[in-house]
């Protein structure tokens, strides 16, 4: 039992026009056997236009212990979204 | 449900002030209900109460296939057949989501399936059952599947992110087993005489253990009290398995069926059906091995792991071979 097939994660275009979305794992030996076993395990009811598969150990994640240093400081600023700035009416659509 | 024995830690469960920092830190994280992720810490009992449940879970979605599997070849017509394939195939892709779910605690595949064949761990006794007829097919999609989705449902909430995920997944897909097995019934109560003796037939043998896959009484339950303080589980045996009985002694009324329970009656006080007790002898024999088709079902398994161990390991020698050439080739 000490041959066991790798671990991929799956990401699934769900239609033209979106991005590719994380929507599991799974294993198996190679990348084309993994694109053919996301199709049987993750598309089965039309979910999705293309697959993406990537080995799990080739992906680097941040440490939940980051997330302070990593997303804290976008907190504070909040003028990057538009609606910060007040526009007068008269001035229209902006 | 169909992880009906999980052992959790076994002690009680400890208030806030006897926890430490970072266990009352992550208490307080699930009672405000936000989920917890593989990389964050977990004490270990609920890591390992997960990995039980969960692989459970797994494995009864596997073993599942078996008595449904043996009717695909014998099925009345090839739509029929058509459609018991995509329900068998729904339960394999439910097992494997499951497994990567549990595998996010650190448990590999390998171990878990090892687990399942050797008889470690264990899988729902419905699927100990024999399927002997057509109708049973029919019998096994509304009750078990009906049962499961009970189950399934507010497992959705669960506080272990993964596997609240798998569950969303799984309950999309449910609902279609659960209306081609009562399509199934209602075709037979439709039909000839012979017919409709053979879909009550089927509740006959069927009602019983779909009410056990909702866990021992909560009288018995020894591990409920922790697996809700962390939000594993939300509802205990008892008040699914009534909500069970609740929605199909009606769905049941419409066939124009009779489930095998004498004290099933209305209770105008309760508003909810009183029914009979559960013959928990014949539950714990399943559980532990004694049911009609345990040999047969581990047997199965055993002997398909043991005759794909070729191709299993032959697509692994060919990928690095591939992969060693592409290297030389560079």
């Amino acid at each position: 039992m000490s041959n066991e097939w790798p671990l991929w994660e799956v990401f699934i275009r769900g239609q033209h026009g979106l991005s590719h979305r994380h929507v599991g794992s799974l294993h198996a030996p190679d990348a084309e056997m993994a694109v053919n076993n996301a199709r049987d395990v993750y598309t089965r009811r039309n979910e999705g236009v293309s697959i993406w598969v990537a080995r799990a150990v080739d992906i680097t994640a941040s440490a939940p212990g980051d997330k302070g240093p990593l997303f804290e400081p976008a907190n504070s600023k909040i003028y990057r979204h538009p609606t910060f700035f007040d526009i007068p009416d008269e001035v229209g659509k902006m | 449900m169909y992880a009906q024995q999980v052992k959790s830690t076994g002690a009680r469960v400890k208030s806030l002030e006897e926890m430490d920092a970072q266990e009352r830190a992550f208490q307080e994280r699930i009672d405000a209900g936000i989920k917890i992720e593989p990389k964050d810490w977990m004490p270990e009992g609920y890591r390992k109460t997960l990995i039980r449940q969960i692989s459970q879970h797994a494995h009864s979605e596997i073993v599942g296939q078996l008595p449904e599997g043996n009717w695909i070849t014998s099925a009345p017509t090839l739509d029929r057949k058509a459609i018991l394939i995509a329900k068998v195939q729904d339960e394999a892709g439910h097992g494997l989501y499951l497994y990567c779910a549990a595998e996010t605690l650190g448990v590999s595949r390998d171990q878990m399936t090892k687990d399942l064949l050797s008889g470690k761990a264990k899988y729902s006794s419905i699927f100990n059952y024999p399927t002997l007829t057509w109708a049973d097919i029919g019998a096994i999609g509304w009750l078990v599947d009906g049962a499961a989705i009970m189950n399934q449902v507010p497992l959705q909430r669960c506080s272990f992110g993964p596997y609240s995920r798998a569950m969303i997944r799984v309950c999309k897909e449910e609902s279609f087993h659960q209306r081609q097995g009562y399509d199934i019934m209602m075709k037979l109560c439709d039909g000839t005489v012979e017919q409709k003796e053979m879909a009550q037939d089927a509740l006959n043998r069927w009602w019983w253990p779909s009410l056990m896959m909702f866990g021992p009484s909560d009288n018995d339950s020894v591990h409920s009290a922790q697996s809700m303080a962390w939000k594993i589980k939300q509802d205990s045996n008892d008040e699914l398995r009534q909500k069970f009985v609740d929605q199909t002694v009606p769905q049941a009324d419409y066939l124009g069926l009779k489930p095998p329970d004498p004290d099933i009656k209305w209770n105008e006080a309760r508003g909810a059906y009183d029914f009979g007790e559960v013959d928990w002898e014949e539950f714990f024999r399943v559980v532990k091995g004694g049911g009609p088709c345990n040999k047969e079902r581990l047997a199965a398994r055993n002997k398909a792991w043991d005759d794909g161990a070729w191709f299993r390991d032959g697509l692994m020698a060919y990928a690095a071979t591939r992969d060693a050439r592409k290297v030389a080739a560079e």
